[in-house]
């Protein structure tokens, strides 16, 4: 790592604790926001001279609090804004560097700023879409022509949808706050969608030709960790890291030399990251304990990926406790995809016959190219090649258009949580790329870029 | 404190003023008795039906040509039925009032804040 790697991880790092204080200290989000990318820009300029200082987070507020100042004191000549200047007036600042570094926090503050940061991103009064690109930019501290570029949409639409959510945290008054035990659950579990579904993304390019995707794999395991740390006694928190560790540490083997995708029960199991999917178990056996024994979907999907990430080939797969989990998560919520993954291990546990009639006994998938890849796979296995063509078509017209459905992943809000987060788990993955295997020139994958920029 | 109007919105087949809505009349009362309580109501009305609407349009600017048509300005399904203004510390606190007016599971509520205005 050299110098500059390294100034860039102090920032990412300490960016959104600083902005966990700082939204609090002066009570309006976007001016906190406006005041850390500042205090950011000021720190690139100065760092690289005068080294990273002792206390960066300290470095960083200090300045983020002049700006802020500087910029309501302005603006407070502006009759509309007397407001929010008088809000700052009684919080009793001032930009005396004593007072600032007086106003540092102790780790369980800001462990509840941080808490009050997160859950108002991912407040349920903004959209998916605004949640998750909030999440990218706030808590992970990605640039916004990043976010853009990940999800492919121009970075005007991009920085529009950025400023329209924050300015609604501010208008509408979404609360600073951490949730009531009563709506903890739900609100946890949207928290945790939002990590899931930039996961998801990383997996499941939209569609189009991104030149340099963000690593967004990287970026949802980064976010699910801090979760943990914030929430070490949520197992559906662990569980989803556990998850994510776990489908993490196959990236190497998603691709061969040339780039293309190699499906999992294909993969080099030699070139999994070892070191990944042993500290996913050490937490997914964590989150077994903490549960007492109710699994919810996350711990489901996270034994799913470790029954993947344990066995030693594709043959050798549990394929009975793989059936019996999809069995579990089909009854936490019902979702044809569950259905879907399920009948692939049955196909591999039963044979493609029973594969095929579990895959017709779904209804709802019709538009959906996996369904069809997977009856195009089994048709194949019996030999009715003429039939498995024909659906291995019908999937690849209706992959082309996937964005749409993957891309705007944004349910009513009753599914959240619940049903959303079984869409595309441990075994979509099985099918996503064993179809991509058969139309190499779709679906840019992440890894594949990520080759491109590392060189 | 923040203030928001809660629009309640009704399907206009099956309004607030005609049975089987009428039998939330008493639950509109008592809502309004504890969110007065509580000093949250700051005001709020039903609505008669669209049908009795009228839309006025000033075409050409101030003191141009004067259209009056019967109806509401757009045909919905979901028509606005009524208001609440309420004010609270916060938009969850909004949220938790709302959910308790009879339109939030008979029809639809939208709460939108308001902005204050300068003199």
């Amino acid at each position: 790592m050299d110098a500059s790697d390294a100034l860039v991880k102090v920032l990412r790092e300490e960016g959104p604790r600083v902005l966990a204080i700082l939204v609090r200290q002066l009570g309006d989000f976007p001016v906190a926001e406006d005041a850390l990318s500042e205090a950011t820009i000021a720190a690139l300029g100065a760092w690289p001279g005068s080294g990273i200082p002792d206390n960066p987070r300290a470095w960083l507020t200090v300045v983020a609090r002049r700006k802020a100042l500087d910029f309501l004191r302005r603006e407070s000549t502006r009759t509309d804004k007397e407001t929010v200047a008088f809000r700052w007036g009684t919080q009793g600042a001032t930009d005396q560097m004593e007072d600032v570094i007086d106003a540092m926090e102790t780790e369980s503050q800001l462990r509840d700023d941080m808490l009050r940061l997160i859950f108002t991103c991912c407040h349920p009064a903004l959209s998916r879409e605004a949640q998750v690109a909030l999440a990218l930019r706030t808590l992970a501290r990605l640039e916004v022509d990043a976010i853009a570029r990940a999800f492919l949409v121009p970075e005007a639409t991009m920085a529009k949808r950025l400023v329209r959510a924050r300015s609604k945290i501010a208008t509408a008054h979404i609360p600073y706050a951490i949730p009531s035990d009563a709506e903890l659950p739900d609100r946890l579990a949207a928290v945790l969608a939002v990590v899931y579904l930039i996961a998801t993304e990383a997996h499941a390019p939209s569609g189009g030709n991104a030149v340099a995707r963000v690593d967004l794999e990287v970026e949802a395991v980064r976010l699910a960790r801090l979760l943990v740390e914030l929430m070490p006694d949520e197992p559906e928190a662990l569980s989803l890291l556990a998850l994510l560790l776990f489908t993490s540490a196959r990236t190497p083997a998603r691709s061969d030399a040339q780039g293309h995708v190699v499906t999992l029960a294909d993969q080099d199991r030699g070139r999994w990251n070892r070191e990944a999917i042993a500290e996913g178990s050490r937490w997914l056996s964590m989150a077994v304990i903490l549960s007492g024994g109710t699994a919810r979907p996350y711990q489901l999907q996270a034994h799913l990926a470790a029954a993947h990430s344990t066995a030693t080939s594709w043959s050798e797969t549990d394929w009975d406790q793989i059936i019996e989990l999809y069995d579990l998560l089909g009854s936490v919520g019902t979702n044809p995809v569950v259905a879907l993954n399920r009948a692939v291990a049955v196909t591999e546990r039963n044979g493609p016959e029973h594969g095929l009639a579990a895959l017709e006994a779904i209804v709802g998938l019709e538009r959906s190219h996996l369904w069809h890849a997977a009856l195009a796979d089994n048709l194949r296995r019996l030999g009715r090649t003429a039939e498995a063509a024909g659906e291995l078509e019908t999937a690849a017209s209706l992959g082309a258009h996937r964005g749409r459905t993957t891309s705007a992943p944004v349910p009513s809000p009753r599914r959240e949580g619940r049903t959303r987060l079984t869409d595309s788990g441990a075994a979509g993955v099985l099918y996503r790329f064993r179809r991509s295997s058969s139309h190499q020139t779709q679906i840019p994958t992440s890894e594949i870029t990520l080759e491109r920029r590392s060189r | 404190m923040a203030l928001y109007v809660a629009l309640c919105y009704y399907d206009r087949d099956r309004y607030w003023d005609e049975p089987p809505e009428t039998e939330f009349s008493p639950e509109y009362t008592e809502f309004a008795r504890r969110a007065t309580e509580a000093g949250v109501m700051r005001g709020g009305e039903a609505l008669h039906p669209v049908t009795m609407s009228t839309t006025i349009t000033v075409s050409g600017g101030k003191g141009g040509d004067l259209m009056v048509t019967d109806g509401p300005y757009a045909e919905a399904k979901e028509v606005l039925a009524g208001y609440f203004v309420l004010e609270t510390a916060d938009l969850d606190e909004a949220i938790a009032w709302a959910a308790q007016i009879p339109a939030a599971w008979r029809g639809k509520i939208e709460l939108r804040p308001i902005a204050p205005h300068h003199a």
